[in-house]
């Protein structure tokens, strides 16, 4: 078992609970997992991915490679884009619909790509395209776009409903473990 | 119990578990979650923030001296800060075991430079280890503290981003109490004077010879034989890109990066046909290997001094063929200052002054990129303040002129370059940045914010009473989100030939609650973009009208401060959008 699994979105979108959660769940399953994130300066506000790797046998580098990834998480349109050449042959992308415009689209410097949707579709073998963001504000925080997005995803990934539960149980603080549970429930029903 | 840990956490966790008693770092990026994580220890541990990393070295020799293991963390431009008491109590050794750990940043993900610190470490004349995961952060750590105290060195113990903000399985162990060392005054060793510096040398050199010679005995080498053909001596996050790379190659994984077991390199090389050295940044294994006399077929004239290395990047070093993957042209999301970020009102004020502005280290260099593009240079921590005086002397102007640097910046460096401008007569004006915390590395407390590193009470300086006491006569304290104010005072204060001081006082958007309650642009909107200039990531465009981003907005304000038609206002009024709006 190999899975490569790319969390990308813009800093502050709350990527690294998600890389935690998913951590967390290989270690209990036994496996080797090395997680790579992004702290400082591209925190405010720039681009930001984490790298989560997981095996049955051992994880050496932390990084995927471009062509690696079994599987992209996307909290923002324009990053799942970016990331794109990162995805393997039959990969699979969970995307949150949202768009954030960078500075200099704002500025009117450049524009943002209007071909996202054509490029995904081509390179993805699976491709779940939605509106995070309503279902997490549904769910009650916009803050929970990671959960759901995570509970899309899910069905990609080789953990049991049960072992969810539990990994957002202890990784949550304690008076938004419901309301994540209802977040992840909502993604996995998209 | 097997935990995730970011490795920063492990290295944390190893010190704790060694023992340590007092812990004195100043934040930086990627080394700052090490000193945070112990902060979070009870009271066996003493963890403090220093205000530079030079004192944060003092304090940690100082605790040895006392008999205690001492740990002191920096990122790698730090330790220059730190060279000072870092050279000299490398001759000096220990009592207590005594850890410097520096972080580099290959790549320059958070940093001005890509600065090598093994080079300091060779300097120094001090051993340097180098983890290559996770679990080896927390078991270096333990290490580095056992020869430090074995050997009476200084240990440098070496990370850089990938290591320290990775996370992997880490096996927890137990915390050893250790008893603090009774103090005897030996003035021979601590009182470094050139009879005792030059005696304090030569035990430097033996002590250095010696733990080349144990590298292997310390389980520093770690020898992989496979394919004799290829054989690579690599270390730390290299370490596991060659791995991925050339899973079949023989390998010689350095944990020791000074002082090199060269011994030990050239008998690996001896059962090898081709050594290839793979390190990042500067050729510094390399070229101690070919000076040793030992044949290097593949170095630097494969891989570049620059940046991150990967598994990729070996692979096709070596010829191996990587997925083909099609590029795409996205646009590039530069970062920003936050939505409610008290320094937006400054930089507008500076940018529509088209002030010239030396900037500093902190989130506030941010303002050199557009919108605002308001800051003319950035060199190292507190160095707006002496490029200021040296740019005034220069040029014989002080007239919109400023130096832009952040309360906590002020304190590590920027205090004596404004006592030099009282000293030498400077007419320019400084403003200091007061927004109660250490932004850009994550919100840690500082001398000025009132609390200490564990988050208790502590005694605020007062910026305004300490420029004054300096010698500075012209101080002022304003709200940067008082905008006209603000523009009437640097506008008076840079036309004065007196020195000024500017202290701008809002709190961090991220420490205090902000009203939350976002703004909307009303039909008032002339669609002007004064709004746009701001900088700030709650504004979007949509269909050539600017428009407030309801989830990322604040409700700070500051928008409708610099609309000049008042179309801007708070939902907390019960105004609908206008047609500028979603």
């Amino acid at each position: 078992m190999e899975k490569n699994i790319l969390i990308v979105g813009v800093g502050g979108q709350g990527t690294l609970l998600a890389s935690v959660l998913l951590g967390n769940l290989a270690l209990q399953k036994g496996y080797d997992v090395k997680l790579s994130e992004v702290h400082g300066m591209s925190q405010r506000g720039g681009d930001v991915v984490t790298h989560v790797k997981i095996n049955d046998t051992i994880v050496a580098s932390p990084l995927i490679e471009k062509g690696e990834a079994d599987i992209i998480i996307a909290f923002e349109k324009l990053e799942a884009y970016r990331w794109l050449p990162y995805l393997r042959e039959g990969g699979a992308m969970y995307v949150n619909e949202q768009q954030i415009m960078p500075m200099p689209v704002v500025l009117g410097q450049v524009e943002y790509p209007s071909d996202i949707d054509e490029a995904l579709a081509k390179a993805a073998s699976t491709l779940v395209k939605f509106d995070a963001l309503a279902l997490a504000e549904e769910a009650g925080s916009s803050k929970a776009v990671n959960v759901v997005l995570l509970g899309a995803a899910s069905k990609a990934m080789p953990f049991t409903q049960e072992e969810w539960m539990d990994v957002i149980e202890k990784y949550v603080k304690p008076k938004f473990v419901e309301l994540n549970k209802t977040a992840f429930a909502m993604g996995q029903a998209v | 119990m097997k935990r995730i840990m970011l490795g920063n956490e492990a290295f944390a966790r190893g010190a704790w578990e060694a023992g340590v008693r007092v812990v004195s770092s100043y934040p930086g990026t990627p080394s700052t979650e090490v000193t945070e994580t112990l902060a979070k220890c009870g009271d066996e541990v003493h963890v403090e923030w220093a205000p530079n990393e030079k004192v944060g070295v003092e304090v940690a020799v100082g605790a040895s001296m006392g008999g205690a293991r001492a740990l002191s963390c920096m990122k790698h431009v730090g330790l220059n800060v730190a060279a000072d008491p870092f050279f000299t109590a490398a001759y000096n050794g220990v009592t207590g075991g005594l850890v410097v750990l520096v972080a580099d940043d290959n790549g320059c993900h958070s940093s001005q430079n890509e600065q090598d610190s093994r080079y300091h470490g060779r300097g120094a004349g001090v051993p340097v280890l180098e983890p290559a995961d996770p679990s080896e952060c927390k078991d270096y750590m333990k290490l580095a503290f056992d020869m430090s105290e074995n050997y009476d060195t200084v240990v440098l113990i070496r990370s850089g981003t990938r290591m320290s903000h990775s996370r992997g399985i880490v096996e927890e162990g137990e915390r050893v109490e250790r008893e603090v060392i009774p103090y005897e005054k030996d003035f021979l060793k601590y009182v470094a004077m050139p009879a005792m510096a030059r005696v304090n040398h030569v035990k430097q050199e033996k002590r250095l010879a010696q733990i080349a010679e144990d590298a292997g005995k310390l389980g520093l080498i770690k020898e992989e034989m496979n394919d004799p053909e290829i054989g690579v001596v690599t270390s730390g996050i290299c370490y596991q890109y060659v791995k991925e790379a050339l899973p079949e190659a023989s390998v010689f994984k350095l944990g020791l990066v000074n002082p090199l077991p060269l011994q030990d390199i050239a008998a690996f090389a001896s059962k090898v046909s081709r050594l290839y050295v793979i390190e990042e940044g500067n050729p510094f294994l390399e070229e101690q290997i070919r000076a040793a006399g030992i044949p290097v077929h593949g170095g630097k004239e494969l891989f570049t001094i620059q940046g991150e290395y990967s598994a990729n990047m070996i692979r096709k070093a070596f010829g191996i063929e990587v997925p083909e993957t099609e590029d795409v042209n996205a646009p590039g999301r530069p970062p920003l200052l936050c939505a409610g970020c008290p320094h937006k009102g400054l930089f507008y004020v500076l940018s529509k002054l088209k002030t010239t502005v030396m900037g500093d280290i902190g989130c506030y260099t941010l303002a050199a990129l557009a919108p605002t593009n308001a800051i003319d240079s950035c060199l190292c921590m507190g160095g707006s303040i002496g490029m200021e005086h040296g740019f005034e002397k220069a040029t014989g102007r002080n007239d919109n002129l400023v130096a832009v640097l952040g309360d906590s910046t002020f304190i590590h460096s920027g205090i004596t370059g404004l006592v030099n401008m009282v000293y030498n007569e400077a007419k320019g004006t400084v403003i200091i940045l007061d927004n109660r915390i250490t932004g850009m590395t994550g919100h840690q407390q500082n001398p000025a914010s009132g609390k200490n590193a564990k988050g208790e009470l502590a005694p605020a300086l007062d910026l305004a009473s300490l420029c004054r006491a300096i010698g500075v006569k012209n101080v002022f304290e304003i709200d940067p989100f008082e905008i006209r104010e603000l523009e009437e005072l640097i506008k008076a204060e840079t036309s004065r030939d007196e020195l000024s001081v500017i202290i701008t006082k809002r709190p961090c958007a991220m420490i205090v609650k902000q009203t939350g309650v976002p703004n909307v642009i009303t039909d008032r909107c002339k669609n002007c973009r004064q709004c746009i200039k701001v900088g700030c990531p709650a504004i979007g465009m949509k269909d050539g009208r600017p428009y407030i981003i309801k989830e990322s907005c604040v409700g700070c304000g500051l928008c409708a401060r610099v609309c000049p038609f008042d179309a801007i206002e708070s939902t907390a009024r019960g105004v609908e959008a206008g047609r500028g709006d979603e």
